[in-house]
């Protein structure tokens, strides 16, 4: 939804990056306002889950140029768990399984240390319970995949809710869905949309980031841009979307070698 | 990795317990001979029998090599170099903690383990070792209300001597291994626990032993036994001070079990383990074993190693009595230039009976950390069962892990399953949990926890918690 005086949450700003000498980002520019769902589109390899795992601050990654700014802050110099606190979150494309550590006592460390960097009281552990059951509905999650270890053993499906959950428990002010979509039959592709369409609000933004228009089917988002060389290449509405369903991302691959010969 | 962060970089708090305690010790010369054991034995107004024991002993681990097999590596030790006795002056067994040097009851008080009356922890009865000796056992009369005899195997020796020599050296013969003998030669100082038929140890006893002295070496000795139907949960402590030089340290334990008794020991390991460089720390050889004589008995280890640059222990069990248990759980954490090759012994003799095996291991910084494990199934052990599980986590890509497990089997009706695996601490799980606000420290930590919580489980509660802030404390700056 797009107010024409809400706050920018998320500036970045001609962003270059690299991976060991491999440069991915090449002047990356992006604004995002609250209330705003953002969709970032692109050819595998195209630079886009970079674009996520920097914003979350993965440590692999090394920035050569450029600057993020989250709610006027400058995100470059803070560590991953300081983002996460005040308000960033990464829905992970492939999660990891964490054997041993129990997904519960995760959730409720995790939404406990963001709870605390709002000012708000920490939750015990049965106050946690109840706080985390009334979540569960939101992605249709099975109370029993609470007693296992993070994401151990969950099918694809499983760890996706997982992440939506995450969400949900966190309260984050911006959240980047990394290919969310991918890997998910339709069923599973429905709870996970529906997940992220009932936690938007006003105040918050979304980055979705995804290959394919039947996310886009489920949320609809206000802008979507093509990535494609590092780059953000195009910028439209929701139609920008069905646009490139129809015709592929060829003709951003054209655009782009245009650009390169002027 | 990001810069405050780097795994590599968080490692070790300064070692918390690394203090010497000055305090006038009267030492023997360094070496050993006959004459050097004669004079502990007569030191300690030792019987006869006693000092036939050490001498049969001295004159075995003359004959022995020292053992070379574990994946250890260490210069060699020059047994002359070394001195085998040093006791605080004045350290005549006091009847009173009134008349303790208080220095010394300071020392232990900075442990964590206060010994006075008004401090002194409230459900644990405590031998405190000083070097050579015993300086003082808590709550002995009330535990003597119920028959329990917990005092230093010096005072046993002199009011129980018929006890010691029934049973001292009858589960670790002195000839066992070179380590055992030299101990049965000249061990200074340690425990006994004697737990009479029917009861039920009252409370933890536990035994926290306190090397002082840089250029001695420890070497203590503890005896549990446990008649019929009785049972106790004995735990045990050990710290030492920073020295760069390495200290001796060869232990003893013995562990006897009678018809339905059970002892739980557990360890919390955690002497001296050299600087970040590899200098100095403990050499911990130590013979740990039990013997489950009686029908239906259960002897229980679990150990939680953390310290030493040198740890050599295989704490194992006798399976005799009929549907008697065994069980060994272990978490071994080494980082730096540790070296540990710890494991059990699960010896099957008798009909039905079981044992359990959990052991993990963790290698941080430059260590190597081994698993080395016997189940043996013997002609007579039929229906009997062994489950082993080892597991290995890998932090950072300069450690170490190996598992060497030995299966012998004599009885087609026994069965033995052995479960391993190994798993790193990956920076995607670290991302992961950081990405969620929780802190790279915190997220190490919680892994490294979760990867031991079988084993934690097993401690006495008091200690769970213990050890698992032990083992964060130890891995600060590990993970890089």
């Amino acid at each position: 939804m797009i107010i024409s005086d809400s706050k920018l949450i998320l500036e970045i700003k001609n962003l270059h990056a690299r991976i060991e000498d491999k440069p991915i980002l090449k002047g990356v520019n992006l604004q995002v306002k609250e209330g705003e769902i953002h969709a970032l589109m692109g050819r595998n390899g195209s630079g886009k889950s970079t674009l996520a795992k920097i914003l979350a601050g993965h440590p692999s990654y090394k920035i050569t140029e450029g600057q993020i700014t989250f709610q006027d802050k400058n995100l470059l110099t803070l560590e991953p768990e300081e983002r996460a606190r005040m308000g960033i979150f990464l829905g992970f494309q492939y999660p990891v399984e964490i054997p041993g550590v129990s997904n519960l006592e995760f959730l409720r460390v995790a939404t406990n240390t963001r709870r605390s960097a709002r000012q708000q009281e920490e939750l015990d552990t049965f106050e946690f319970e109840d706080f985390v059951h009334s979540k569960l509905e939101v992605v249709q999650m099975d109370p029993v995949f609470l007693e296992r270890s993070i994401n151990e053993g969950f099918s694809g499906g499983e760890k996706k809710r997982n992440e939506i959950l995450q969400m949900a428990l966190l309260e984050p002010i911006i959240s980047i869905l990394d290919e969310t979509d991918s890997g998910l039959d339709i069923d599973a592709l429905r709870i996970v949309a529906s997940g992220v369409n009932q936690l938007s609000s006003p105040q918050t933004a979304t980055l979705l980031i995804t290959h394919y228009q039947r996310l886009l089917n489920e949320i609809t988002p206000d802008f979507v841009h093509v990535m494609a060389d590092g780059e953000i290449q195009r910028t439209g509405g929701s139609e920008l979307a069905l646009e490139l369903e129809k015709s592929g991302y060829e003709w951003i691959d054209r655009a782009v070698k245009v650009g390169e010969s002027e | 990795m990001s810069n405050q962060n780097s795994i590599g970089e968080i490692v070790s708090k300064p070692y918390k317990y690394g203090f010497v305690t000055d305090i006038e010790t009267e030492k023997f010369s360094k070496g050993i001979n006959e004459e050097v054991i004669r004079l502990i034995s007569e030191k300690k107004k030792e019987p006869k029998f006693l000092l036939d024991f050490r001498l049969r002993a001295y004159k075995q681990w003359s004959k022995m090599n020292e053992p070379n097999w574990a994946e250890l590596g260490y210069p060699k030790i020059n047994y002359q170099d070394i001195i085998y006795y040093a006791a605080p002056k004045k350290s005549e067994k006091k009847s009173s903690l009134d008349e303790v040097d208080p220095k010394l009851l300071e020392t232990f008080e900075k442990l964590g383990i206060p010994l006075s009356e008004q401090k002194r922890l409230s459900n644990v009865a405590v031998d405190a070792v000083f070097d050579s000796v015993s300086i003082a056992t808590t709550y002995q009369e009330k535990l003597a209300e119920h028959g329990v005899i917990f005092c230093s195997i010096s005072e046993a020796v002199i009011k129980y001597p018929d006890l010691i020599e029934k049973y001292l050296g009858s589960v670790v013969p002195i000839n066992d291994n070179f380590f055992a003998a030299l101990n049965s030669a000249v061990f200074s100082d340690g425990s006994f626990v004697f737990i009479p038929k029917g009861i039920e140890c009252p409370m933890e006893l536990s035994s926290y032993f306190r090397i002082n002295s840089g250029d001695t070496g420890q070497f203590e000795r503890t005896l549990i036994v446990a008649e019929e139907a009785s049972s106790v949960s004995y735990l045990e402590g050990c710290t030492a001070p920073m020295f760069d030089t390495n200290t001796l340290h060869a232990a003893v334990v013995e562990l006897i079990t009678l018809d339905d008794a059970s002892i739980k020991y557990s360890t919390v390991q955690n002497w001296y383990s050299g600087n970040e460089e590899g200098i100095g720390g403990i050499y911990n050889f130590v013979t740990k074993r039990g013997h489950c004589r009686g029908k239906r008995s259960k002897i229980s280890w679990s150990q939680v190693e953390t310290g030493s640059a040198i740890t050599w222990k295989y704490p194992s069990c006798i399976l005799q009595g009929k549907e008697s248990i065994g069980e060994f759980y272990s978490v071994a954490l080494t980082n730096n230039y540790q070296k540990a090759d710890t494991g059990t012994k699960m010896i099957h003799i008798g009909e039905n009976t079981r044992s359990t095996i959990v052991s993990k291991g963790i290698s941080a910084g430059r260590s190597s950390n081994s698993y080395r494990g016997l189940v043996q199934m013997g002609p007579n052990s039929k229906g009997s069962k062994n489950y082993s599980q080892c597991d290995s986590m890998l932090i950072g890509d300069q450690a170490s892990a190996n598992t060497y497990p030995y299966i012998r089997s004599q009885q087609p009706q026994s069965s033995i399953e052995h479960e391993a695996s190994t798993c790193r601490i990956s920076e995607e799980q670290l991302f992961y949990l950081q990405s969620r606000g929780i802190g790279f420290e915190e997220a190490v930590s919680m892994m490294v926890s979760g990867f031991c919580r079988d084993v934690f489980n097993e401690l006495p509660m008091e200690f769970a918690a213990e050890a698992d802030k032990l083992l964060a404390l130890k891995l600060e700056g590990s993970v890089g």
